[in-house]
């Protein structure tokens, strides 16, 4: 009778499992089945027991049914809601039935710095003809808990991810591959220090280039969050998890334009997120996760054993590939692991071992590859790709462009480098050895010669001194000001500013208060005319466009009609231009277009920006007017360009470029969480706002108010994400300025 | 000195009219446009840091700036001079009245302003008691500590140098202390209230009447 109860006990379980994920119970008469429960449970002893045993299998039947129906019509929200539920299995599941041995690094459940990142080091074992091999790898993750209030169901805290780099630095060190596994519905957005955007950036620039493989897998990945420690050389995703850029959710309350505090639609969820494509089959058709690890009917829980064993054949076996894919001598193993992969349930141990160790010169191929990979990604999700001819004509010109500017700046200036460092030391020596011959007649000569001392002067530090320019204000007024009114500054109550004209606030004054020095927005045609040279600005890549590849609805339309507004393609703009004379290479999100917010075309006018500046050697501008983000009608294309353009960064930076970042307005969450936030050198302009995350979602995340000042460019400066604060009025000069301060006589480091 | 307030005329005049009355000025010329109405209930600046506006009580136009102003204070608008609907006025021109009514504890602060001899900041800096004040407080408890003209009573920080602050005014019992120890106090600001000796029963009771009968 025992273990009749416990089945009908399971049977409950998976009842209200099933009605967890469908929302309702009125789906497939799931009522119906939890009358029959009931009637069977209230009535366990009238029954004789095979009666009872009867009974119960047929309700175990009829629900085994069900479930499979369910499986087969599994909307996307109903994915989420497995996900979400708090018997899905979590990483300390996996660490506990998928490696053998692990120590947590992390602190212990709730003494911990951040509970919702785990880190432990972990053995992983194979079995090899009744041989155990066992390999150290990292094993870094979120951890949801099954219901722990302190785990803050994954979302990871600045310090948290912090956490999560440090311990990726110690498996550098070690050598050893790093698995992550994903389990986060996003990243806590707080902007104490070290911020949630920022911290992000980090990781993510640091992953670009981390020597060792590394392997992530998707359960719950949550946007940004996720990417903190997604980026990884090859990606896994689990079949009833989900990879967004956006919470099904954040969307619908931005798609309906709901008011704080009110309700959201539940249809709008569901078909928000079908359309953002957040499942497993979507995001491998997308291209941006490598596998799928199958789970069983309606995903898998925390007690699924044959799940987990599965899941260490389908870990070992990506890393084997990752691995392989670097050595010189492969073609048999790989071959066999490759096999295995097409398999479609690749569950049996493997068989043959190999070491996850690499030498210096696996480990280039391997960042030689994990380059590409991203490089490659979104690739062909954004208009304007060239035809076999242009592509042809513009190959041969790179490589021809490669050589030259090969020539004149690696080959020339450094032999001219090392001439003059010959010359210099060459020099000196003979100052100082024929300073030491010459000086006792010198000094015979002075004490016979007695003359009234000269007076000493100082010596003169040779600075860059900063051109005296005409006045080139002149030559263009923003629109705002044809209009005849007076507008009032937003400090007037604070500092008693008197009210603006609007014709000399936006002409003379160029847009900023005389009292309080208040800015307001200005368009950013404006910055086009001031900031640079005139006549300098030459576009490159216009024709590269913003497409709609998920086949959002009405985005067509509302593409359409920015780009009938702007006359642009995309809401970045890549451009050369000079400043005081000064080449560089520029890259721009603007308001205008779809909020500035970062799709494929914009990610991948980005990187080729990065490439245009590398290739020529000069300093490399992203001016930021406004950026609402990643753009979520392109879902996980959108998510990509965060690592993809990061990589970018990080090359240009690594081959001795000098990147520049400069906030304007409002610039907030991905791009600020990537290729933003990893600049070493990021300035706001005044009255600029900078961070993760809007109020409206730190509200409704943490459930704490933020003050309204809370991301302004000052506190982002007082906490440390920026290292200045410019007036837009001396742009151009402090531009200058940081440019030969920080890019040196060569505009360029090395 | 015991004599020279009459406690029971002070209560009476807040029982009377337990209300504070705020008059509406235009800050400088434009035409008005009233968006409340005679007797409605206005609200103050709400939210942790009071970054939610009170309630819209007109709209100033001047040079196509419409420019709205928010209540600062809860209450009732009263002599509300609808006839300026629409009109041109002056800088100054009064609008209306807010009847605020006062809470026990205003009324309990402005009673206390009234009787009691408030010792004011010299300068903008932090203050501290002085050890021997402090050690008094500790030791006779709060309302007890008696104090004299020319007695030490505070330090004062500014920039990492402490000076002694020494009392000047009326002798009697440090009653209320408006400072915290480490945050700034602007110049002027009340630090302490201090009472006679005598006078101390009759401000207690006069604090508890008013905690009895008012909500």
């Amino acid at each position: 009778m025992d273990d009749l109860r416990k089945r009908l006990h399971k049977t409950e379980e998976r009842l209200n499992y099933l009605i967890r994920v469908k929302d309702s119970s009125t789906w497939g008469n799931l009522s119906g089945f939890q009358e029959k429960y009931t009637h069977l449970k209230d009535s366990f002893y009238d029954y004789r027991e095979d009666e009872l045993a009867q009974k119960i299998l047929e309700l175990e039947e009829a629900l085994s049914f069900i479930e499979e129906r369910c499986e087969e019509a599994l909307s996307s929200m109903e994915r989420v809601r497995i996900v979400r539920s708090p018997q899905r299995f979590t990483l300390k599941d996996i660490l506990e039935n998928v490696y053998e041995d692990f120590t947590e690094l992390s602190g212990e459940e709730d003494a911990n710095i951040d509970p919702s990142m785990v880190t432990a080091k972990a053995q992983i074992v194979r079995r090899i003809k009744n041989k155990i091999y066992s390999q150290p790898v990292m094993v870094i993750g979120q951890e949801k808990g099954h219901g722990e209030e302190y785990r803050n169901g994954g979302s990871c805290k600045p310090w948290g991810n912090e956490k999560a780099l440090r311990y990726m630095r110690v498996a550098e060190t070690e050598g050893i591959p790093i698995h992550f596994y994903i389990f986060t519905p996003g990243s806590f957005p707080v902007e104490d220090y070290p911020g949630a955007a920022q911290q992000i950036a980090r990781n993510l620039y640091a992953l670009t280039k981390l020597r060792i493989p590394m392997i992530s897998v998707i359960s719950e990945g949550g946007s940004g969050g996720a990417e903190a420690v997604g980026l990884a050389d090859f990606r896994l995703m689990f079949s009833h998890g989900y990879y967004s850029v956006i919470s099904p959710e954040g969307a619908a309350a931005i798609e309906g334009k709901i008011r704080e505090g009110e309700k959201v639609p539940p249809e709008l969820i569901d078909s928000c997120a079908e359309r953002l494509k957040i499942t497993a089959a979507d995001n491998l058709g997308l291209g941006t996760i490598d596998r799928i690890i199958q789970e069983p009917t309606l995903g898998a829980k925390r007690d699924d054993f044959a799940f987990f064993k599965q899941l260490r054949s389908e870990i070992i076996r990506a890393t084997d590939e990752v691995v392989l894919k670097t050595k010189s001598l492969r073609a048999f193993r790989a071959y066999d692991v490759k096999m295995k992969k097409a398999e479609e349930s690749a569950t049996e141990e493997p068989e043959i071992n190999i070491s996850w160790d690499l030498n210096a010169d696996e480990i280039k191929r391997l960042l030689r590859y994990r380059s590409k990979k991203y490089r490659n990604m979104a690739a062909n999700h954004f208009g304007g790709q060239p035809t076999s001819a242009e592509a042809f004509y513009r190959k041969t010109r790179n490589v021809l462009f490669r050589l030259y500017y090969a020539f004149r700046y690696d080959l020339l200036r450094q032999r001219q480098k090392q001439v003059e460092k010959v010359i210099k030391d060459v020099s000196g020596e003979g100052s100082v050895l024929l300073k030491r011959i010459t000086s006792p007649f010198t000094t015979a000569y002075d004490f016979i010669s007695r003359k009234p001392e000269a007076k000493k002067t100082r010596p003169t530090i040779e600075r860059p001194s900063i051109p005296e320019e005409l006045d080139i204000w002149g030559t263009y007024t923003s629109p705002l000001a044809n209009e005849d009114r007076t507008i009032s500054c937003p400090n007037g109550s604070k500092y008693g500013c008197r009210d603006l004209w609007v014709p000399d606030l936006y002409g003379e004054f160029c847009g900023v208060c005389e009292n309080c020095g208040h800015h307001f927005p200005l368009e950013y045609e404006w910055y086009l005319k001031h900031l640079f040279d005139p006549d300098s600005i030459r576009v490159f890549n216009s024709e590269i466009s913003s497409r709609n590849p998920l086949d959002y609805p009405g985005f067509d339309e509302r593409l359409k009609l920015d780009r009938a507004k702007t006359g642009r393609n995309s809401a970045n703009i890549t451009f050369y231009a000079k400043v005081m004379d000064v080449d560089i290479v520029v890259t721009m999100l603007y308001s205008d277009f779809r909020n500035g917010t970062v799709g494929a075309a914009e990610g991948e006018k980005f990187v080729r920006a990065c490439e245009k500046a590398r290739l020529k050697r000069r300093p490399l501008l992203a001016y930021i007017h406004t950026t609402g983000g990643i753009r979520i009608n392109e879902g996980t294309l959108g998510v990509i360009q965060m690592p993809k353009c990061t990589m970018a960064v990080r090359e240009y930076i690594d081959s001795g470029g000098l990147y520049i970042v400069v906030y304007d307005n409002n610039s907030y969450a991905g791009p600020v969480a990537s290729f933003l936030g990893c600049s070493p050198y990021q300035f706001a302009i005044r009255s600029s706002r900078v961070g993760f995350a809007g109020s409206r979602v730190i509200r409704e995340t943490t459930g704490e108010d933020v003050p309204p000042d809370y991301h302004n460019c000052r506190n982002a400066l007082k906490r440390g994400h920026i290292q200045g604060i410019w007036d837009r009025r001396d742009f151009r000069k402090n531009l200058y300025k940081a440019l030969l301060t920080m890019g040196g006589r060569n505009l360029y480091y090395r | 000195m015991y004599d020279d307030i009459n406690f029971e005329e002070i209560i009476n005049k807040y029982r009377s009219d337990p209300y504070e009355y705020l008059d509406i000025v235009t800050p400088h010329t434009g035409r008005v446009k009233f968006k409340v109405n005679e007797g409605e209930e206005v609200d103050g600046p709400s939210g942790k840091w009071h970054h939610h506006p009170g309630t819209l009580l007109y709209i100033l136009d001047r040079e196509n700036n419409p420019k709205p102003m928010n209540s600062q204070i809860n209450g009732v608008v009263t002599s509300l001079r609808a006839e300026l609907e629409g009109h041109f006025v002056e800088a100054g021109e009064k609008l209306m009245t807010i009847k605020h009514p006062l809470k026990k504890r205003e009324i309990i602060e402005g009673i206390l302003q009234n009787v009691l001899y408030l010792f004011r900041a010299p300068e903008k800096a932090k203050y501290f008691f002085s050890l021997d004040i402090q050690a008094r407080l500790e030791k006779q408890g709060e309302k007890a500590v008696f104090i004299k003209p020319g007695e030490e009573i505070l330090t004062m920080s500014l920039m990492k140098r402490d000076t002694p602050i020494y009392y000047s005014g009326e002798e009697g019992i440090i009653h209320s202390v408006y400072f915290k120890p480490g945050v700034s106090v602007k110049q002027g600001e009340p630090l302490i209230g201090v009472c006679a000796r005598e006078k101390l029963p009759l401000i207690q009771k006069i604090i508890t009447h008013v905690k009895a009968e008012w909500s």
